[in-house]
C-alpha cells in the first residue's frame, strides 16, 4: 500500500482539549505536522476559510482541505494513514460500533453537562451540571469494561484506540476539575477502572509529549469563567 | 454463501433515526424483522438492549445490539455487501461525517424545536436556528455532490439518507406551519435534491406517503394543551 505523505497542519489552542485529541492521534501514528495556534479573539482566515460553519479548533490541512470537528479528525487520521502506526479503531465492526457507540455517549452525555460548568452564571446549575458529569462517568466505566473486554486497561483493550484518545484529549481537565470546583470527576473509589486507566494512559509517550500541564489548565479555566460571569452580568 | 443473519430492528413509526436505518438496511438489500416499540411501555428488549439510552433504533443481530443511528448505518455499510452507503474516500468520509453529525447536532434540535416549542418566542427562535441550520446544508450539498444528483454523488449515500429522513417531518410542519424548511428560493439545491430523493426507491420504501399525516397529527395532539390553554386564557 503506497504511504500516504503529504503536508499536515494543524489549527489548534494549547488548551482545547479537542485538539489534544487530533494531537495524541497524529503522535500515535507518528506523523509529523505543522502547528499553529490560533487566537480565538482575533481567528486567522486560514481557520475561518478552512472552518466556516463552526469557526472552531481543531481544524486538520490535508495537502490543503480542511477536515473539522474533533472526532471526525480522528477517525480521518485513522482512515489515510492506516499504514502509519497503530490502528486506532477495532478491525471487527461489532468491536468498531460499541467503541463508536462509547465515543457518541462521551460527547453527548459527559461533555455536554460539563461544558456547562463553565458557562452557566449560578451555583446551582454548576453544581447540577457536575452532577451530571459525574452521573456519566459512573456510566462510562461500564463504558470501558465494554470496550476493553478484560484485555488490558484501554478502552482499545491492551492498545490505545479512538475512544481512548478522545477521554485521553480531556485528562489535564479531569485533573483540573478538582482544584476548580472541588469534585473528583475521575474518583478511585467510585470508578476504579477509569482511575486506573487515567494513570497507564498518562504514562504514554504520547500522553508526555502531548498534555497539557495542569496547573496551566486551572489557571485558564479560572479566567474563562471570569470572563463569562463578567460577560453574563454586563448583559442584565 | 452467507447464512441467513438474524436481524431485528427496534424502532417508532415517526423516528427519522428509525427511518434512516430502515433506508440503509433496504439498500443493502438486507431482510430484518421490525418491532414497534411503544415508547409508554418498552419491551424487555429494548431495556436490555439499550439500557443506556433505552431509546430506538436498535438493530439487534445475531442477538448482539447495536445502538444510535450513526454507528448503527456505519455497522451495516461495513459488514453487508452491496452499494456502499459511506464514500470509500477517507477525506470523502470525513466530509460524510461532519455532515451528518452536523445533521444530527445543530439542525435536528433546530427543526424538532420548532415542533415542540411551547411559546411562540420559542418557536420563532427555534425557526430562525432551523433556516440557518439548512443554509449550511445547502453549501454542504454543492461540496459533496460535485455536480452530482446527491450528497453521495449519483447514488443515495450517508448524508443523503440521514438528511432524507427528515424530510417527511419537514412536509408536516409545511403543513401545519406553513413553513417551508427547504424553500425552493433560498435553498434551491436542497429543493432539487428533496423532490429527486422523495422520488426515489430508497425514500418510497421506507417512508410511506402517510408518514406525513401522522407527523402532522402528532404536531397537532402535541401542540393541543398549550392551545387550549391559550384559547382559555384570552376567553377570560
Amino acid at each position: 500500500m503506497a504511504r500516504v505523505g503529504g503536508e499536515l497542519k494543524l489549527l489548534g489552542l494549547w488548551a482545547s482539549p479537542f485538539v489534544t485529541r487530533a494531537k495524541l492521534a497524529l503522535q500515535i501514528k507518528g506523523l509529523s505536522y505543522e502547528y499553529v495556534e490560533e487566537d480565538l479573539g482575533n481567528k486567522s482566515e486560514l481557520l475561518l476559510s478552512s472552518n466556516p460553519v463552526h469557526k472552531a479548533v481543531p481544524v486538520l490541512i490535508h495537502n490543503g482541505k480542511p477536515v473539522c470537528e474533533s472526532s471526525v479528525i480522528v477517525q480521518y487520521i485513522d482512515d489515510a494513514f492506516a499504514g502509519s502506526g497503530p490502528s486506532l479503531l477495532p478491525a471487527d465492526p461489532y468491536q468498531r460500533a460499541v467503541a463508536c457507540f462509547w465515543a457518541a455517549y462521551l460527547e453527548d452525555k459527559m461533555l455536554t453537562p460539563w461544558g456547562r460548568v463553565f458557562k452557566v452564571k449560578t451555583d446551582e446549575e454548576k453544581a447540577e451540571a457536575m452532577r451530571q458529569t459525574i452521573a456519566a462517568v459512573d456510566v462510562l466505566e461500564d463504558g470501558l469494561k465494554e470496550c476493553s473486554g478484560g484485555q488490558g486497561p484501554f478502552f482499545g483493550g491492551d492498545s490505545v484506540g479512538y475512544v481512548d484518545i478522545l477521554l485521553g484529549g480531556m485528562v489535564s481537565w479531569v485533573k483540573a476539575s478538582e482544584p476548580l470546583s472541588g469534585s473528583k470527576l475521575i474518583d478511585a473509589e467510585k470508578t476504579p477502572l477509569l482511575a486506573a486507566w487515567m494513570e497507564r494512559f498518562c504514562e504514554l509517550d504520547a500522553a508526555k509529549a502531548v498534555l497539557q500541564d495542569v496547573d496551566r489548565v486551572v489557571e485558564y479555566a479560572k479566567l474563562v469563567m471570569t470572563k463569562n460571569a463578567a460577560r453574563a452580568s454586563n448583559n442584565n | 454463501m452467507a447464512g441467513k443473519e438474524d436481524l431485528k430492528l427496534l424502532g417508532l413509526p415517526l423516528s427519522p433515526f428509525v427511518v434512516s436505518v430502515r433506508m440503509a438496511l433496504n439498500m443493502k438489500g438486507v431482510s430484518y424483522e421490525y418491532v414497534d416499540e411503544d415508547l409508554n411501555n418498552k419491551s424487555e428488549l429494548l431495556l436490555k438492549s439499550n439500557p443506556v439510552h433505552k431509546k430506538v433504533p436498535v438493530l439487534i443481530h445475531n442477538g448482539k445490539p447495536i445502538c444510535e443511528s450513526l454507528v448503527i448505518l456505519q455497522y451495516v455499510d461495513e459488514l453487508f455487501a452491496g452499494r456502499s452507503i459511506l464514500p470509500t474516500d477517507p477525506y470523502e468520509r470525513a466530509t460524510a461525517r461532519f455532515w451528518a453529525a452536523f445533521a444530527g447536532d445543530k439542525l435536528f434540535p433546530a427543526w424538532y424545536g420548532v415542533v415542540t416549542a411551547q411559546a411562540e418566542e420559542e418557536r420563532a427562535e427555534k425557526v430562525k436556528e432551523t433556516l440557518a441550520a439548512i443554509e449550511h446544508m445547502e453549501v454542504a450539498f454543492a461540496k459533496c455532490s460535485g455536480g452530482n444528483a446527491f450528497f453521495g454523488g449519483d447514488s443515495i449515500g450517508y448524508v443523503d439518507v440521514v438528511l432524507g429522513s427528515f424530510l417527511f417531518w419537514f412536509e408536516a410542519v409545511r403543513r401545519v406551519d406553513g413553513l417551508e424548511i427547504i424553500n425552493a428560493s433560498k435553498t434551491p439545491l436542497l429543493a432539487a435534491w428533496a423532490e429527486r430523493f422523495g422520488g426515489s426507491v430508497e425514500a418510497k420504501e421506507a417512508v410511506p406517503v402517510t408518514k406525513a399525516d401522522l407527523a402532522v397529527q402528532y404536531i397537532s395532539k402535541f401542540r393541543a394543551p398549550a392551545a387550549a390553554a391559550a384559547k382559555l386564557a384570552s376567553s377570560e
